[in-house]
């Protein structure tokens, strides 16, 4: 699981009777001030500075910079990969927590260990290996050129690389939570004459729905953002094989610093979505 | 004896789906991750040993192998420190803001590396917000390793914060209050009865973070500078070596990293059932 945070719900604390096991009020304050600033440091003032050095030169740049024809094919670009790679990945996910939670056999350790492997790779090496594979000295490489196929540096290698990358997400997000929900309420579906795709939809997927939705958002949270992977195998074609984050540092070495944070901030942005997202999801399954 | 076996039998088939999910998964698995990752073991590049061990064992491979570890460690270890002082303050204390509190922690999760690494070199840069106290006082961040160690803390902390935190959460309050009414101070309870029970806990968030460490990419590209021998790191000496279409170099170096992280996927997988063990 080396990669993902789980879905984190917070349970209720019980309340502690004897004053001898709390800390005094003075010692609480301290420690809590002290994480606030601990917090502030290292996660707030990060995106404070995106918000202001995207805005520093105010908002006609700004706004210059996310209508410029190579921000916007970038964006959609993004869009696209997301779009493609995220249903894949969704369907993967579901379909694979649904054979190793609903069913055993053996090696079921193994291949939920194989699932994890993209999150322990590092994106350099997903990217690498599709270059290795397609690209011009790769093992498809020669066929692919004697047939015109471009699959490197072109929308399809940022496609396989992105789902490398994200290809656990879903899966990860479902497998504990179906594990928990155990089989019986699917049998009782079944023996009460339900179909399989009806046990599913009716049975299984209204269990399953916030973890499931949790699990998107991660992954389209980073396939939107993926950096390391996609930019081994885009080639940096303006206007062409640059997505968002390739976008960001494209400005940010052109040293125009305000449109590259300005493009920044539409993936902090992303971020910050994916974040409320899920703090609403996670008091969602407290109820 | 008889009928529970049946009845183990028989659950094992009333659920449909097990061929199609199976066979679809495995298909899946296969294409996208296992074919692809198995180009670098039975590589195309004609990667023979002896050129292995020669980009393996150069001087500029070395220093970026322990210029990614020894900074991933050192981020890993403070993220250890830190996260526990996050994860208690948001367990054990009820203060405003906390929802915020809480949600921010998973902001590096979600944030794009790519605009991390920007922001935090734009902080810690010698012109920058932080950067220019530092500068006058003698330290620099930005270009150094330091740069490198800040940037893979801020990428780690969710991790260590989120695997404590649940353990926190459930660790029985009866033991401290029996360590308190023994005479134990406060300090010395966390001491000797609560921090014992969050030892496999920080040690799989270290771990966790370590490993995540090692391999980021997009975060570290910009405030590292990328010299070579002092603050480059493997995945970049990987990203570089393929620029220069060295397919074999980088296959070599890649091969090493993915050693390491298999090795540290084994370390977090048999922590994380230790922990499961203890906590029973």
């Amino acid at each position: 699981m080396a990669g993902t945070v789980p879905l984190y719900v917070p349970r209720p604390q019980k309340n502690v009777s004897s004053p001898a096991a709390t800390e005094s009020a003075a010692v609480k304050w301290i420690l809590i001030t002290a994480a606030g600033l601990v917090l502030f440091w290292l996660i707030a003032l990060p995106l404070i500075v995106v918000l202001t050095e995207a805005l520093k030169k105010g908002w006609d740049v700004y706004l210059a910079a996310l209508t410029d024809p190579d921000a916007r094919s970038a964006l959609r670009l993004t869009l696209l990969v997301a779009v493609i790679t995220v249903p894949l990945n969704t369907l993967f996910g579901v379909s694979a927590a649904w054979a190793v939670t609903k069913f055993r056999f053996r090696g079921k350790g193994f291949l939920i260990t194989l699932i994890d492997l993209p999150f322990a790779v590092s994106p350099v090496i997903g990217g690498l290996i599709f270059v290795l594979v397609f690209g011009a000295h790769g093992w498809f490489g020669p066929w692919l050129s004697a047939h015109d196929i471009k699959i490197v540096f072109a929308l399809p290698g940022i496609i396989l690389a992105t789902l490398f990358v994200t290809f656990p997400f879903v899966a990860r997000e479902l497998i504990p939570l179906m594990e928990d929900q155990g089989t019986q309420e699917e049998e009782a579906a079944i023996t009460l004459g339900a179909r399989g795709w009806q046990v599913f939809f009716r049975v299984t997927l209204p269990n399953i729905k916030w973890g499931l939705l949790y699990g998107i958002i991660l992954c389209n949270a980073r396939a939107m953002g993926e950096f390391g992977a996609v930019s081994v195998v885009s080639g940096h074609i303006r206007g062409e094989t640059n997505t968002l984050p390739l976008h960001v540092e494209i400005l940010y070495n052109e040293y125009q610093f305000s449109a590259s944070f300005a493009v920044a901030s539409l993936l902090l942005l992303l971020a910050l979505v994916t974040m409320i997202m899920k703090s609403w999801l996670s008091r969602k399954n407290v109820h | 004896m008889n009928a529970v076996t049946n009845t183990t039998a028989a659950k094992r088939r009333v659920l449909p789906g097990f061929g199609l999910t199976m066979g679809c998964s495995v298909l899946y698995l296969s294409l996208v991750v296992l074919l692809p990752l198995s180009a670098l073991l039975f590589n195309s590049t004609g990667l023979s040993w002896a050129k292995f061990w020669d980009v393996a064992t150069d001087a500029r491979v070395l220093a970026s192998y322990r210029v990614s570890l020894s900074t991933a460690a050192a981020a890993a270890f403070v993220d250890a420190i830190l996260g526990l002082l996050l994860a208690w303050v948001l367990v054990r204390y009820e203060f405003p803001g906390k929802r915020i509190f809480d949600a921010l922690i998973d902001l590096p999760f979600a944030l794009p590396t790519a605009v991390a690494g920007v922001s935090l070199t734009a902080l810690y840069a010698p012109n920058g917000w932080i950067g220019s106290w530092l500068e006058p006082l003698g330290l620099k961040v930005a270009f150094t390793p330091l740069g490198i160690t800040l940037a893979l803390m801020f990428i780690g902390i969710p991790f260590v914060v989120r695997t404590v935190q649940p353990v926190l959460e459930d660790l029985d309050r009866d033991a401290e209050e029996a360590s308190a009414t023994l005479g134990a101070g406060r300090l010395r309870t966390f001491r000797k009865v609560i921090l014992p029970e969050l030892i496999p806990p920080l040690l799989t968030g270290f771990a966790l973070a370590l490993a995540r460490g090692i391999g980021e990419f997009g975060s570290v590209v910009f405030i590292s500078g990328n010299m070579p021998m002092r603050t480059e790191i493997a995945p970049l000496l990987i990203m570089s070596k393929l620029e220069q279409y060295d397919y074999a170099g980088a296959t070599a170096v890649a091969l090493l990293l993915l050693l390491i992280s298999f090795l540290l996927l084994l370390v977090i997988n048999t922590l994380q059932r230790w922990a499961r063990k203890t906590s029973r």
